[in-house]
């Protein structure tokens, strides 16, 4: 079944198409990498999706309704969780505090959503720095509370936007195992943009490159990696000589 | 009872049930003019609270809470003067004038996405389209004031608010005690989650799928009712009310320097900060008088030290400092 049904979506900054006619399909249970170089318009794709963007043209579609210009918050509870690249926790609340305020869109009684959000906090190892405050954390603590608080959101649809940045090689390993894990026992389908390809390897069924806002290629990882257009976006003609 | 103290030290309690037994107290020893200044001292830790559900817990700036205070103390002032209505009768119909004028406000304001400091400035400007409507709105007399029919009897008449100072001193100690009390479990609440949030980062509590139109209408409207109370008091504690004074701009400005000074989005500043700042007030002007001098604007000049001081030194305000000195908990809320 598709979840997520993109078609022709479009976007332009003044003179810059950042996204140029992308089409995607992602299907219930589906982990798709994002990838491409600096500024392909990678994030734009997901701002639109999640709504902090409204497309110029193309249709978005969330199990079947057109979720098109509608607001961030809709969105949320209409099932997509996202993280961003440039981390925003509620800096001035605690790590659990955090997550908290995600899960209490699926929980009405307070003591619930803490319960939930002591769940997710294990998963991505921040369980016990759950009593500070979110400001005083590492940025890769920070990147993974906020996986933790899109996850407490009870998405269908999890967008990772970069989260592996800035994770030491054995952290990443263990993110990685944490959202196949998740994938594995709730069925959840992911989307993430990931520059680390270690992890897109280990993590995505399928693969969507992305080069000046257009889609040159897609499919499986072990193959698309091997295709010459996305060695040449990547690294330039000079490596394929 | 249980769900009142949960969370809280044992240590906490014992100082809290320690100082409420000395506020109630108070008045076996206190003079009349002590008297006075306990009742201004807890009305503005009152307010102040009130004020701190906006400011405090959902991040929206205030600058215009004498239109919430005015508005209720005419609308309650008056049904007292013409009709004899109850102060707490003419409460049940001031909380939801107070509040829709702030659910007005903030439909105006977060519909057309207003916020900080313009946020701030369109509170100022209703409150003083207020002041100035007021002054020329014939049935509360406009600016020459209108006046609650005072009752020379020093029987304490709760019902119809007519007493002498202590028995507003206990009522107003009431007022702070549920302020606090509502503060504390609105705070612990979905909806004081949510608001900390909203606090914190608009835009990711919006990707957190929170409905920040709703929650911050909430916070307002929440605000307005509360500060509701403040305003019957006022009128049946000062029995005049005049349009400049009720609804001047430096009347808003009084009440959030408390909170701010105790420590903003914590439940316990804005009291604290009431009792530092008015106390060291009418302490300064004590000392004034009785030395010969008379100095005006030497309390805004203390209010701006203070200001100065707390800011400079102590930014998250004098409470949380404090709490942790007592080793007490909530000094981060």
């Amino acid at each position: 079944m598709t979840l997520l049904s993109i078609k022709g979506v479009s976007k332009r900054f003044r003179g810059l198409t950042a996204v140029d006619r992308v089409d995607l399909d992602v299907a219930s249970g589906e982990i798709w990498g994002v990838i491409g170089p600096n500024g392909a318009g990678k994030t734009t794709l997901f701002n639109m999706i999640a709504g902090q963007l409204s497309p110029d043209a193309g249709s978005i579609e969330l199990a079947g309704r057109s979720i098109h210009g509608l607001s961030p918050d809709v969105i949320c509870r209409l099932g997509i969780g996202r993280t961003f690249q440039l981390v925003r926790p509620f800096r001035g609340l605690s790590v659990e505090d955090n997550v908290i305020v995600g899960s209490l869109l699926r929980h009405a009684k307070v003591g619930d959503a803490r319960e939930r959000a002591h769940e997710l906090l294990r998963r991505v190892d921040l369980y016990a720095k759950r009593g500070q405050i979110a400001a005083s954390l590492t940025l890769p603590d920070r990147k993974r509370l906020e996986v933790a608080r899109a996850l407490a959101t009870g998405p269908k649809l999890l967008l990772l936007d970069e989260v592996m940045a800035g994770l030491r090689p054995t952290e990443a390993d263990r993110m990685v195992a944490a959202l196949r894990e998740l994938n594995r026992d709730t069925g959840m389908t992911i989307v993430l943009i990931e520059h680390v390809m270690r992890a897109v390897m280990a993590l995505a069924n399928q693969i969507l490159v992305l080069h000046h806002g257009a889609a040159i290629a897609r499919g499986r990882p072990e193959t698309v990696v091997r295709l010459p257009a996305v060695i040449e976006s990547y690294l330039g003609t000079d490596a394929l000589a | 009872m249980r769900a009142l103290t949960r969370d809280l030290s044992r240590r906490s309690i014992v100082l809290l049930a320690a100082l409420l037994a000395v506020l109630l107290a108070l008045p076996l020893v206190a003079n009349d003019y002590q008297i006075t200044v306990l009742v201004l001292i807890l009305y503005l830790a009152y307010v102040g609270q009130a004020w701190n559900i906006m400011m405090g817990f959902a991040g929206l700036l205030s600058l215009g809470h004498a239109l919430y205070v005015g508005l209720a103390a005419y609308l309650s002032g008056l049904l007292f003067k013409d009709y004899g209505i109850s102060p707490w009768l003419g409460l049940l119909a001031a909380i939801p004038l107070s509040a829709s004028a702030g659910a007005m406000i903030s439909f105006l304001a977060f519909r057309f996405r207003v916020t900080g400091v313009y946020f701030a400035i369109l509170t100022i400007a209703f409150a003083e389209f207020a002041r100035i409507g007021f002054d020329h709105l014939a049935i509360v007399n406009g600016s020459g004031g209108l006046f609650l029919p005072v009752a020379q009897n020093p029987r304490s008449d709760l019902w119809l608010l007519r007493g002498p100072p202590t028995m507003f001193y206990y009522v107003i100690l009431a007022a702070t005690v549920v302020a606090a009390l509502l503060s504390r479990a609105l705070l612990g609440s979905r909806i004081g989650y949510f608001w900390l949030a909203i606090r914190e980062d608009e835009q990711a509590a919006r990707a957190t799928g929170i409905d920040t139109f709703r929650y911050k209408t909430a916070a307002v409207v929440i605000s307005a009712g509360v500060t509701a109370f403040a305003g019957v008091f006022y009128a049946f504690y000062y029995n005049n009310l005049f349009p400049e004074q009720v609804f001047n701009i430096s009347r808003s400005i009084e009440l959030i320097i408390g909170p701010i000074i105790g420590g903003l989005g914590t439940l316990f500043g804005p009291v604290v900060g009431a009792f530092l700042l008015t106390g060291l007030s009418e302490l300064l002007t004590g000392t004034l008088a009785a030395l010969g001098f008379d100095l005006p604007g030497a309390r805004q000049v203390l209010y701006g030290s203070c200001l100065l001081l707390v800011i400079l030194v102590l930014p998250g305000g004098v409470w949380p400092f404090l709490a942790r000195r007592l080793r007490l908990d909530g000094g981060r809320r």
